[in-house]
């Protein structure tokens, strides 16, 4: 077949090749012009593109600060814990190993399972821990099954660890991983997503100390998100060790009496001229290495909805009627107002009558003056002076003395008791005070309550002289160059009581211990213990008569608040006990750590826990100058004003 | 068979360049495939080298046979390809939800790459049989459905992307062999006219999802439009100069897929920069202007329109992946000719070059 050219189409084809170059040629040329376009004149901003592709900071976590107590015995430390994971790329068939890992760990499979499925979006080559903190037994048994379980890794990562479990457990706090709202609050650099942050105590008011700062390592990432290389490492900054207040062996043996004794309460015992926290109590109590392991849900709700709280603060944030140990504020308000003076004495016949109606005392005490009717409790004296102080005043000296204020201790979660005064009835219940009310305020009940750190504080006060003391429970610390003390708080108030209203008041309370009065079992022979007992009603006299199968519930709480030695106070503070019915039963409580406190600072051995005291139901109500007054002191009274 | 005479009438500017970019090809995978722990390159090299060989053989082959020879038994070439086409569509291995390879043992044959140099070649034969200008309808339907039946089989692997690429060759061999362009430019206009229909009707939701991506990547930029925007990354980062061979961190730490088929050009961009991309398009410009510069010279009509076709196809598929790899046009799985990894692409190259080469060589024949 013959096939060529037929000469009219030469020129034609000349053109169509023309056309056909000028098309590719055009074509070539937008091209280039694309690529000068990104790689030019876009080339800085695909660059950086290109980097954050595969650059990667990854965060070496901090060590958090060690903390010791006063004596410098740990109390909170982090440690290596062991993790088991899985790496699932690593893993050949997964139902398989996880059978074999759940027989050797003696885990339930389901759990590891649910572990599993919880981060089943996560790359395939990332561990992902399924026995959290393991055993050593368990990771000896993994370690030794080894070729039987390909890709089941042991990871370590610090861990707060607390070697006293419950013991202090509101002061020292928990951590856990920081919050959406924590993180919004922190607003700077500092925190960042997966921190374990301070929850609470002084792992929360002391965290950034504790924290340290975190080191980072700069690493290559390939698509898939693994790491392929180390560009440098800026290691972390371990925290810094702190130093508290606080002495574990007065700590220790205050819970230890309030076991002893079978009760749950606070007790705050702090130096009334330094403001320095000796010991804090709270009962019940919780674990906090609960939340360092990472607290799953069942465990957290099983703490919230307890009906103890154990997680609430009593000592800080507990607000309980203070009963008769609010008579020493009173005591002191009327002596600095001249509503009496020092020789004015009241008649007992076991209650009296204001604004027309009787209110009640539990015992007929007779002719009583000011330091008599602090000793015996006596009602009667106090109904006088409430009917002779306006409310106003009453709420001046017990806010002076530090009641119904934060105290401003470096905890978290302080609350502010209640002194109620005019302003605080006219704008909460928008109605005038009426004088009745004040009669029963007088003896700390109707509408005060305060915290037992506040009575502590108050304690304080009327010992040292009249100065307010900011309590503190951080002594020093250490940021690796030495120890400096911890930065002084706001400096103490003083309160412009005068010396001799102090000291009568003083006297009374020795009495209330060392007399014929309600804190007997307070007493030290050789240590000049002062104090007052005081019953915080927990229902009205008819309530809990309804109520009276609920039993131990609904039993009033028994306030000791103390100081000693007389003259030259050491030691200062509250114990507040748990439905413990009477004041009296709260002061052996505070006997026993004062005997440590003592023990402990002449050298001498601690004594031994005090010993479960007869529990037996008490002995009929009167006569009864011996054993105490069994009667509560207020729980007789026909209370005026409301509740 | 291969005289003297021919042997010096071989394009050798053109076969040097030829080399030249398929050694910056086999470069380029070497990168593309390098694993940086174990610090070598893939298994991918090894099989190229050895695609290579094959192509050259085949390219040989059909340099040393005359072109008209070939032309004469191009209904042989299209049965063959139909054969192969419709066996894939049979009992290909299915990959990725599409049969599109031919399990030959220790590799895969994937036949739609040969469609191109064989639909050129049947092409160019059909319209030279006849001789006629204007040229009467019935060699247009006759064309079409030589076209229609590589086409069909292609589409249903369905590989709708290089079916398309089949389209430029028919139409520059109707045109060099007598289609009028205003009637090419009606056709266009119809084409867009219809264009909301076949949106609608004629595309599975991959090509939809691909369109749309293409315009709006960010719209799914881990899905369809992730290739896109990481292609963009991987060349924009490469500046004038490039980030250094085996330096590209994109195509280091694997940011982009098929590096070393789809998105070579890329690696090269990223690795060797603007100057790098100037330079490759050169050489692939220069291949282009020498090989029609053999259609200009042909001795006849059946060469030129051979040589038209087949680089009617070539310069469609370099246009189109460049622009890919830039992020420029949507993802369409589209091999760049002498550069990217794939057996059948270089062999279905060095044999359309084989043929181009035989025309050049033999003009002055009779």
């Amino acid at each position: 077949m013959e096939w060529r050219h037929e000469t009219a189409g030469i020129g034609t084809i000349g053109r169509l090749l023309l056309l056909f170059r000028c098309v590719v040629a055009v074509t070539f040329a937008l091209l280039v012009a694309a690529f000068w376009h990104l790689q030019i004149e876009m080339h800085s901003q695909y660059l950086e593109r290109a980097g954050s592709n595969h650059r990667r900071a990854r965060p070496l976590r901090a060590p958090r600060g060690v903390v010791f107590d006063r004596d410098g015995r740990v109390m909170v430390e982090d440690r290596d814990a062991l993790h088991l994971a899985l790496v699932r790329d690593q893993v050949v068939d997964l139902d398989a190993t996880i059978r074999r890992l759940g027989r050797a760990t003696g885990v339930d499979p389901r759990d590891l399972h649910a572990a599993l499925a919880r981060r089943r979006r996560e790359p395939d080559h990332r561990p992902i821990v399924v026995v959290r903190d393991a055993s050593r037994a368990q990771v000896a048994a993994v370690i030794a099954r080894r070729a039987e379980l390909p890709g089941v890794v042991v990871e370590s990562t610090p861990i707060r660890s607390y070697p006293a479990a419950t013991m202090a457990a509101h002061s020292f706090g928990y951590v856990g991983e920081i919050t959406a709202a924590q993180l919004a609050a922190a607003g700077d650099e500092a925190l960042r997503r997966g921190h374990i942050v301070g929850q609470s105590g002084i792992e929360l008011s002391y965290n950034r100390l504790l924290m340290g700062i975190d080191g980072t390592r700069h690493v290559v990432v390939d698509s898939a998100e693994r790491e392929v290389d180390t560009i440098r490492e800026e290691p972390p900054i371990a925290g810094q060790q702190l130093r508290l207040t606080i002495d574990a062996d007065v700590q220790a043996a205050t819970e230890a009496a309030f076991g002893a004794f079978g009760f749950d309460g606070a007790a705050v015992m702090l130096d009334p001229h330094s403001g320095e926290v000796f010991a804090l109590v709270s009962l019940p109590a919780y674990d906090p290495n609960l939340f360092a392991r990472g607290i799953d849900g069942a465990a957290l709700d099983a703490l919230t909805r307890n009906d103890q709280k154990p997680l609430h603060n009593r000592a800080l944030q507990g607000r309980y009627p203070p009963g008769s140990t609010f008579k020493a504020a009173v005591a002191v308000a009327a002596l600095e107002e001249g509503v009496v003076t020092p020789s004015f004495t009241v008649r007992c016949d076991g209650g009296a009558v204001h604004y027309g109606r009787h209110y009640r005392c539990h015992a007929r005490h007779g002719v009583v003056g000011l330091e008599e009717a602090l000793e015996q409790s006596c009602n009667t004296y106090f109904y006088e002076l409430g009917a002779r102080l306006d409310i106003d005043e009453i709420h001046r000296w017990a806010t002076a003395l530090g009641l119904g204020e934060l105290s401003g201790i470096d905890l978290p979660y302080e609350l502010r008791g209640l002194v109620p005064s005019r302003t605080w009835k006219r704008e909460r219940h928008g109605e005038p005070w009426y004088p009745g009310e004040t009669i029963s305020v007088a003896i700390g009940q109707g509408q005060v309550a305060v915290t037992p750190l506040s009575l502590a504080v108050m304690m304080s006060t009327l010992v040292n002289g009249g100065h307010r003391v900011t309590p503190r429970v951080l002594k020093a610390f250490n940021d690796g160059r030495g120890w400096r003390p911890a930065p002084a708080g706001p400096p103490a108030r003083a309160v412009r009581a005068r010396p001799e209203t102090l000291e009568i008041v003083q006297r009374g309370l020795w009495k209330v211990v060392n007399g014929a009065g309600t804190g007997r079992r307070g007493r030290i022979p050789g240590r000049d213990v002062i104090g007052k007992t005081g019953t915080a009603q927990v229902v009205s006299r008819e309530g809990r008569l309804a109520a009276d199968a609920a039993g131990r519930v609904l039993r009033d709480h028994g306030w000791f608040i103390f100081a000693a030695p007389a003259g030259n106070p050491e030691i200062a503070g509250v114990v507040f006990a748990e439905h413990s019915d009477h004041g009296y039963l709260a002061a052996p409580i505070a006997r026993h750590a004062l005997e440590t406190f003592f023990a402990k600072r002449d050298g001498r051995p601690l004594p031994a826990p005090p010993t479960p005291p007869l529990l037996a139901p008490e002995p009929a109500p009167r006569p009864a100058p011996e054993p105490p007054p069994v009667v509560p002191d207020v729980a007789d009274t026909v209370l005026a004003g409301g509740n | 068979m291969l005289e003297r005479r021919l042997y010096r009438a071989l394009d050798w500017p053109l076969v040097a360049t030829l080399a030249l970019l398929t050694g910056i090809g086999l470069a380029l995978i070497y990168s593309a495939t390098y694993d940086p722990t174990a610090e070598r390159g893939g298994s991918e090299l090894g099989r190229q080298l050895a695609a290579i060989a094959v192509g050259l053989a085949a390219g040989v082959a059909l340099l040393v046979i005359d072109y008209r020879t070939l032309a004469d038994h191009w209904h042989v070439a299209l049965g063959a390809l139909g054969l192969l086409l419709a066996y894939t569509l049979l009992f290909g291995e299915e990959i990725g939800g599409g049969r599109r390879w031919i399990d030959l043992g220790p590799v895969n044959a994937q036949p739609s790459e040969f469609a191109r140099p064989v639909l050129a070649l049947a092409l160019a034969a059909l319209y030279t049989r006849t001789p006629g200008w204007p040229r009467p309808a019935r060699d247009w339907i006759v064309g079409g459905a030589v076209v229609a039946v590589p086409f069909v089989l292609i589409a249903q692997q369905p590989d709708l992307g290089t079916a398309l690429t089949l389209l430029p060759v028919y139409v520059v061999v109707m045109v060099f062999a007598g289609l009028r362009l205003r009637v090419l430019a009606a056709c266009a206009v119809v084409a867009l006219l219809l264009a909301p229909v076949v949106w609608a009707y004629g595309l599975e939701d991959y090509h939809r999802s691909r369109l749309i991506s293409f315009v709006v990547p960010e719209s799914d930029p881990l899905g369809a439009g992730y290739q896109q925007i990481q292609a963009r990354i991987t060349v924009g980062s490469g500046g004038l100069t490039g980030r250094g061979y085996l330096q590209g961190t994109q195509n280091r730490y694997d940011f982009l897929p098929a590096a070393h088929n789809d998105f070579i050009f890329s690696v090269l961009a990223e690795e060797l920069g603007f100057l790098g991309v100037v330079f490759t398009l050169g050489l692939y410009l220069f291949v282009i202007h020498r090989s029609l510069g053999a259609a200009r010279v042909a001795r006849d009509r059946v060469g030129t329109y051979l040589v038209a076709g087949i680089m009617a196809g070539f310069s469609f598929q370099v246009i189109y992946n460049v622009a890919v790899s830039a992020g420029l046009a949507p993802v369409k799985g589209l091999t760049l000719p002498l550069l990217s990894h794939g057996g059948s692409s270089i062999v279905a190259t060095l044999m359309g070059f084989g043929l181009i080469l035989n025309v050049g060589m033999r003009r002055f024949t009779n």
